[in-house]
C-alpha cells in the first residue's frame, strides 16, 4: 500500500528527515515512535502533503503511485487521512456540514452519487457511535469550543466518516485522559480492518496498550533506529529512547521482526 | 475645481427652491429645510483634506448629475417587491420607493394600535406626534457640521417615524425597506426612531434596487432611546453596484437602555456609515457591529464614534470586514470616554481578511479616555486566510478553493450568528455564500 524510499525532507532548508524507508501493507498496524525532535511528525505531515515541508530526496509510493506528486486534497480524496496534532477549529461550519462535504467530495472523486443530507444524517449517527459522540456534536461548530479529549474524538470521527485506507494518527494519544484514550484507541481498533492501515505516531508506549502494532519503528535524528514488533516499545518504554543515540541504525525494511 | 463644485451645489439648491414651495410642511419644517440648505451651501461635499473624509473621495457623487425629486416616489410594482422583504415582517414593513413611502406597498397590520409607524410628514401634521417629531427631528444628526446630513435635512418630506409608547414590547420586526429604481436620481431616505422608557422593539433597516443604474443614497437615521428602552437594529445595504450610499445613524441611550446594532454592507460602488452612539445616560449599553464584504472596486466606509458621556456604561464593538479583488474598506471607530463615565467598559475590535493582494484596508481604532477608572480594549488586525486552517481542510479532501470560502464563510461568521431574526440570518448566510460561490447544506 505505502513504500517510502529514502526519504529525505525538511523545513525552511532544515533536513529532518534523512533516509526513510518504510513499507506498510493492507491489514497493518504500524507504530512510529522516536523522542522529541526525531522526525515522527515531520514524516506524518510529509505524507499527507503540508505545504511547508519540502522533500528533497527520495520517494513514495501509495498505491504504486506517486503520493508526493498529489495535492493534500487529491491525497485524501484517495483515501489517506490524518488525524491532527492540534486540530483547526473551524467556526460557522458544523460538524455535520463539514462531514458532509468532505464525505461527498470523496464520494464525487470515487464517481459515486453524493448523499442529501438526510441520507448523511443516518450514516453519520452510526459512525459517531465509534467515538461515543452525540448528536449535539454535529450541530456546532467544527471543533470550536471543544475540549482537548472532543477534538482528538472528533479526528477519529471523521476517520470513520471518510473510511481511509490509510490512516495516520500523529500523537493522537497527547492530551488524553485515560478515558478519552480508551474511547480514541476503541474507535481506530473498530475501524481497522484487513483492506486498510494505521500509521501511529506516538511519543510514548501507553497508546500501544489500546491499539497493539505489529511493528515499531523508531525514529532518531531522521533515520529509523531501530525496528522491531510490539515489545519494542515495551523496551523503549523500560530504557528511555537515550540508548538509541549509540544503536547502530537498521535502515534495511527487511531487517525488522515478523 | 472649486467652481465645478460649487455649480453642482447650486443644482441641489435649484431643485430644493422647486422642492420647498411645492412641499407641505408647519413653519418648523420650512426653516429646518431651509437652514440645513444655507449650512450645505456653506459645507458643501467634504474633500479628502478634511481628515474624516481622507481615505474616500466622493467627487464622483459630487460631480454625478444626481436628480433629487423628494416628492415622487419610483414607479414599481407590488410583485418586484416581494424578492426584498423579511417573511417576518410582510405586515409590519414600511417600502420606499427612491426615498419616497409608497403606501400602497406598506402593511402595518401586525403592529398593535399604540405602535406607530407613520411617513414622517404625516407624524409631523398629527398634532400627537408634532411635538415629539419637532423635539427630536434634525438635533440628533447634526446638519451643521456635516455636509451630506445637512443635504439630507433639507429635503426632508417623506421619511418614517416610529414611536414606542412606554412598557410596549414590539414582537414583530419593523421593517423599513429601501429600494431603488436607479435612475440617476438622489433619494434622501429619513428615520425618526423614539423608543419611551422600558418599551422594545426591533427595526430592520435595508436598503436594495431593481434597477442597475446609479443612483445616490443620502440617509439619516435618528434613534433616541427613553429609560429601560431596548432596540435592536439591523442594517442591510445590497445597494446595486453602481450605486452610492452615505449613512448617518445616530442613537442617543437613555439610562440602562439597550442599542444592539449590526450593520451589514454588500452594495454600492462606494458606500460611507457615520455610526454615533451617545451615551449619556448611566447604565446603558450598545452592541455596534457589522461586516463589509467588498469585492471588484468597491469602496466601503465606516467611522463610529461611541462616545461615553455617564458612569456604569458598557460598549461593544466588533466590525468584521472580507475584501477581494481591488477593494478597498476604511474604519475609523472612535471610542470616547469622557471625564465623569467612570466604570465604563468599552470594546472595540476591527479584524479584516484580505482575499487578494490589490485590496487595500485603513483602519483606525481610537480610544480617548479621560476617566481614571474604566475597562478598555481595543484592536485591530489585517490578515489573509491561515494555511494551517487552509491545510487542515484540504487534507479532509476539499479543494482548496472551497477550503478557502468556507474559512472565509467562518470569518463572516462570527457577526451573522448574533442576528436574532431568522430570515435575515439564514439571507445573510446566503448572501455570503453565494458571493463566495460556496456551498453549504446540512
Amino acid at each position: 500500500m505505502l513504500e517510502i524510499k529514502n526519504l529525505h525532507a525538511g523545513i525552511d532548508g532544515n533536513e529532518i528527515l534523512k533516509g526513510i524507508n518504510l513499507t506498510i501493507r493492507k491489514g497493518e498496524i504500524h507504530a512510529i515512535m522516536g523522542p522529541n525532535g526525531s522526525g515522527k511528525s515531520t514524516l506524518a505531515k510529509v505524507l499527507s502533503g503540508h505545504p511547508s515541508y519540502e522533500v528533497t530526496a527520495g520517494e513514495v509510493l501509495y498505491e504504486g503511485k506517486n503520493l508526493l506528486e498529489m495535492s493534500p486534497d487529491e491525497r485524501a480524496r484517495s483515501g489517506v487521512f490524518m488525524a491532527f496534532q492540534y486540530p483547526i477549529e473551524v467556526p460557522g461550519v458544523s460538524n455535520a456540514q463539514f462531514l458532509r462535504l468532505a464525505y461527498n467530495e470523496k464520494r464525487k472523486h470515487l464517481g459515486e452519487e453524493e448523499l442529501d443530507p438526510l441520507e448523511f444524517k443516518d450514516l453519520l449517527k452510526e459512525r459517531a457511535k465509534v467515538v461515543e459522540m452525540d448528536a449535539s456534536f454535529m450541530t456546532r461548530s467544527v471543533n470550536e469550543g471543544f475540549s482537548g479529549g472532543e477534538k482528538k474524538r472528533n479526528e477519529i470521527l471523521q476517520m470513520a466518516v471518510l473510511e481511509p485506507k490509510l490512516a495516520i494518527l500523529d500523537e493522537t494519544d497527547s492530551g488524553l485522559d485515560i478515558d478519552a484514550l480508551r474511547i480514541v484507541a476503541g474507535g481506530v481498533n473498530q475501524l481497522h480492518n484487513e483492506n486498510n492501515a494505521v500509521i501511529l505516531v506516538t511519543h510514548y508506549q501507553r497508546l500501544l496498550d489500546y491499539i497493539v502494532p505489529q511493528f515499531v519503528h523508531v525514529l532518531a535524528n531522521g533515520r529509523i533506529a531501530k525496528e522491531g514488533g510490539k515489545e519494542l516499545a515495551l523496551e523503549l518504554e523500560e530504557k528511555g529512547y537515550d540508548w538509541l543515540k549509540t544503536a547502530t541504525p537498521e535502515t534495511s525494511v527487511e531487517a525488522r521482526a515478523n | 475645481m472649486v467652481t465645478e463644485i460649487t455649480e453642482r451645489e447650486n443644482l441641489y439648491l435649484e431643485a430644493f427652491r422647486g422642492f420647498q414651495s411645492e412641499a407641505s410642511g408647519v413653519s418648523w419644517l420650512v426653516r429646518l429645510r431651509e437652514n440645513a440648505m444655507t449650512a450645505f451651501q456653506e459645507l458643501g461635499f467634504p474633500a479628502t483634506k478634511d481628515e474624516e473624509w481622507k481615505y474616500t473621495n466622493v467627487a464622483a457623487i459630487s460631480k454625478g448629475k444626481f436628480q433629487p425629486h423628494a416628492l415622487v416616489a419610483g414607479e414599481l410594482r407590488s410583485r418586484e417587491v416581494a424578492a426584498f422583504t423579511v417573511p417576518e415582517a410582510v405586515d409590519s414593513q414600511l417600502v420606499f420607493v427612491d426615498g419616497v413611502l409608497r403606501t400602497d406597498l406598506s402593511s402595518l397590520t401586525a403592529l398593535s394600535n399604540q405602535v406607530v409607524a407613520l411617513e414622517l410628514s404625516e407624524a409631523i401634521a398629527t398634532e400627537r406626534y408634532s411635538e415629539i417629531v419637532r423635539t427630536h427631528l434634525g438635533r440628533g444628526a447634526d446638519y451643521v457640521a456635516h455636509g451630506f446630513t445637512a443635504l439630507n435635512t433639507a429635503f426632508i418630506s417623506s421619511g418614517a417615524f416610529i414611536y414606542l409608547p412606554a412598557d410596549i414590547s414590539l414582537a414583530a420586526p419593523i421593517h423599513l425597506l429601501f429600494l431603488a429604481t436607479g435612475q440617476q436620481r438622489a433619494n434622501f431616505p429619513r428615520v425618526l426612531v423614539v423608543a419611551e422608557t422600558n418599551s422594545s422593539a426591533t427595526v430592520v433597516e435595508s436598503y436594495a434596487a431593481t434597477g442597475a443604474g446609479p443612483y445616490f443614497t443620502n440617509a439619516v437615521v435618528e434613534i433616541v432611546l427613553g429609560e429601560g428602552a431596548r432596540l435592536e437594529h439591523y442594517k442591510v445595504q445590497r445597494e446595486s453596484a453602481a450605486a452610492f450610499h452615505v449613512a448617518t445613524t445616530v442613537a442617543e441611550l437613555g439610562a440602562n437602555s439597550s442599542y444592539d446594532s449590526t450593520n451589514i454592507t454588500f452594495g454600492a460602488q462606494l458606500s460611507r456609515n457615520d455610526i454615533q452612539v451617545i451615551m449619556d445616560h448611566e447604565g446603558a449599553e450598545c452592541w455596534v457591529d457589522g461586516l463589509y464584504l467588498v469585492t471588484a472596486n468597491q469602496h466601503t466606509d465606516t467611522h463610529s464614534v461611541i462616545d461615553h458621556r455617564q458612569p456604569h456604561c458598557t460598549s461593544h464593538q466588533l466590525y468584521k470586514g472580507i475584501l477581494d479583488g481591488k477593494s478597498r474598506a476604511v474604519f475609523n471607530g472612535k471610542v470616547f470616554v469622557r471625564h465623569d463615565a467612570q466604570k465604563t467598559d468599552a470594546m472595540q475590535t476591527n479584524k479584516n481578511l484580505l482575499l487578494s493582494n490589490e485590496a487595500r484596508v485603513d483602519t483606525k481604532p481610537q480610544l480617548e479616555i479621560l476617566a481614571d477608572d474604566v475597562k478598555c480594549a481595543h484592536g485591530a488586525a489585517v490578515g489573509q486566510l491561515d494555511p494551517e486552517e487552509l491545510f487542515y481542510l484540504e487534507a479532509r479532501g476539499l479543494h482548496p478553493e472551497l477550503a478557502r470560502n468556507l474559512l472565509t464563510y467562518g470569518f463572516a461568521e462570527e457577526v451573522i450568528v448574533k442576528i436574532k431574526l431568522d430570515s435575515i440570518r439564514s439571507q445573510l448566510d446566503e448572501a455570503v455564500l453565494h458571493r463566495l460561490n460556496a456551498r453549504l447544506e446540512a
